[in-house]
């Protein structure tokens, strides 16, 4: 193993150059909070990056320092699974503007000494990937093999070929949109007033104060349901009483579903920032790659050499398999090289978090036929 | 690795490092043929997902899709040749496919089972049923086959829209055979057209 410094779990890293935003902001320095897993080959040519989704953080295949719980996409992510890290070098880092140790509203203002709360810009998905570029230059990194990720983090790994074109080889986009439609942005807008509406938000200034935990847990329960499938609520909740025999005729969590949703609500605020809350679903509301690239999405990819594989699920109402379809009509019409598969699932937009054997065989084969290219060269494959 | 003998005839013919578009690829076993050996560029679209997940493993680019509308979505000549085999007896509107490939490739290939085959013929004549034989395995109820086609009604509609054969080729018994009374001896045709 390496006793390089910058290789590990709970690494951390102030990067002291400024980053210039979308919002046209600039952070005089980015602090990134991120995980390595595996050992970077002789030509660092072994790099698989992941991104997380709104509120996953660098903790993709290690016990969750809050929670204690197991790595977010242990099934996917390990020693013989399909991103394994006996032979890929795996890197996950808190996305920026999130609260598990990259910069995010809850850092000091280096201004002021307090903490940013709302004085924080608004960042992009696209200044997600430019602070991981950043990181990457930092670890030594100048060319991906892979960058993958689920839902948000599809979106960066969209955005990723989109930015750096030569600085990936290959983009796998799970359960994933190139933009925030209506419907989208209007559960989050539920979410971001449930938080604001809590007295102890306080304009977000709650810092050493007690947190908007009331607001931030109906956020999580309002998002929670879309992330599931009304077949798969169904199946697990019904209309089952909880822990009773009849209803009380009261407003007390009489169902089931009831019980559940208060208690993701109620457990989220345990590990998660109310202000990161807000920035992160506004990073989301803001993506449309098309727009980037004067409305047209295809013109993101023109001329990409980069590989893409798309994978969507069946019951995914958040982000259905017609936002993959339009992400591979845009490939296609730039002759982009792209894999695209509709996987069944009863699980909904979560699915990708579950351990489904298609998808792994899928990730897992096109990660193979990245990193051993077929003997014939020059195909413009 | 072996090809299907229709596959094999389309590998040997199609032009050293052109893009290919393989509509209906199944596993890709004739794509990873032609990137490995023609050096080609080859896409595929598949309706199955598990196909799809074969072929995506043996790192081929394959969209899941349905030939039958997402042939619409790719742009016009993005492609050297669109192929098509032994897919088109199974879609909606034939005619509206065979457009569609010579829309997005210069040149297509087309291979299908011949439904005037003498075998065919006799089982329909004296048999009085559906035939099943070895190329039409399924009993009529469950055949994705349902737009048969004779050698003689491709020729004609190839004829109707005005379109060019730059090749044909006619197997039997998965042999090679000649274009003599093909539309009798012929259990299946491979056909090369361009606009």
């Amino acid at each position: 193993m390496t006793s390089d410094q910058r290789f590990g779990l709970q690494r951390h890293v102030r990067l002291t150059q400024p980053l210039a935003l979308d919002g046209g902001a600039v952070l005089p320095a980015v602090e990134i909070a991120y995980e390595t897993y595996g050992a970077l080959n002789a030509d660092a040519s072994n790099a698989i990056l992941i991104c997380h989704a709104l509120t996953m953080d660098q903790h993709v295949a290690s016990k969750h320092p809050i929670t204690g719980k197991p790595g977010w996409w242990e099934q996917m992510v390990g020693s013989g699974r399909p991103i394994d890290t006996d032979r890929y070098f795996v890197i996950c880092a808190n996305v920026l503007g999130s609260c598990m140790g990259s910069s995010g509203p809850a850092s000091i203002d280096p201004a002021t000494g307090a903490p940013y709360a709302m004085a924080f810009p608004v960042i992009t998905i696209r200044d997600m990937v430019r602070a991981q570029a950043m990181l990457l230059d930092h670890l030594g990194i100048a060319r991906l093999m892979a960058v993958v990720g689920g839902s948000m983090g599809g979106m960066q790994a969209l955005s990723w070929p989109a930015t750096y074109p030569e600085r990936v080889a290959s983009a796998v986009v799970i359960a994933s949109t190139a933009r925030h439609s209506a419907q989208n942005i209007a559960f989050h807008e539920v979410g971001r007033q449930a938080v604001m509406a809590d007295p102890n938000w306080r304009g977000g200034a709650y810092y050493g104060h007690t947190p908007p935990t009331a607001g931030l847990a109906v956020a999580r329960m309002a998002a929670h349901i879309t992330y599931l499938s009304e077949a798969g609520l169904t199946e697990k909740f019904g209309r089952k009483l909880q822990e009773r025999d009849t209803k009380t005729f009261g407003f007390d969590a009489d169902f089931q579903v009831e019980s559940y949703l208060r208690h993701q609500g109620i457990s989220f605020t345990d590990r998660f920032d109310a202000n990161a809350y807000l920035y992160i679903t506004r990073a989301m509301d803001y993506f449309d790659l098309a727009e980037e690239h004067g409305g047209r999405l295809a013109d993101a990819f023109k001329g990409n050499a980069t590989r893409f594989c798309l994978i969507s699920f069946d019951t995914d109402w958040l982000y259905p398999t017609a936002e993959s379809r339009s992400i591979v009509h845009a490939l296609n019409a730039a002759g982009a090289a792209a894999s695209f598969v509709e996987l069944k699932s009863p699980f909904g937009h979560d699915a990708f978090l579950l351990d489904v054997p298609e998808m792994n065989r899928v990730i897992d084969g096109f990660l193979r036929a990245v990193e051993t290219p077929s003997p014939l060269k020059g195909r413009g494959l | 690795m072996t090809l299907r003998p229709d596959l094999a005839i389309i590998a040997a013919n199609v032009a050293t490092g052109s893009r290919i578009l393989d509509v209906g690829c199944g596993d890709g076993a004739l794509m990873a043929a032609l990137r490995d050996e023609r050096g080609c560029d080859a896409r595929g679209l598949e309706i199955d997902p598990a196909n799809v997940a074969a072929a995506v493993a043996r790192g081929l680019s394959v969209i899941q899709g349905d030939a039958d509308t997402d042939l619409a979505d790719y742009p016009d000549g993005g492609f050297d040749y669109a192929i098509l085999s032994q897919t088109l007896q199974t879609t909606m509107r034939p005619d509206w496919v065979l457009d569609q490939l010579l829309r997005i490739g210069a040149r297509a290939f087309v291979s299908f089972p011949n439904f005037a085959h003498w075998r065919v013929r006799a089982s329909l004549l004296w048999g009085g049923r559906m035939p099943v034989t070895r190329l039409l395995p399924v009993a009529w109820y469950a055949t994705p086959n349902i737009h048969h086609v004779t050698i003689d009604d491709f020729r004609a509609l190839v004829a109707e829209r005005g379109l060019t054969v730059e090749g044909q080729w006619f197997l039997a018994g998965d042999k090679r055979r000649s274009a003599l009374a093909a539309n009798f001896a012929a259990e299946h045709a491979v056909f090369l057209l361009r606009k």
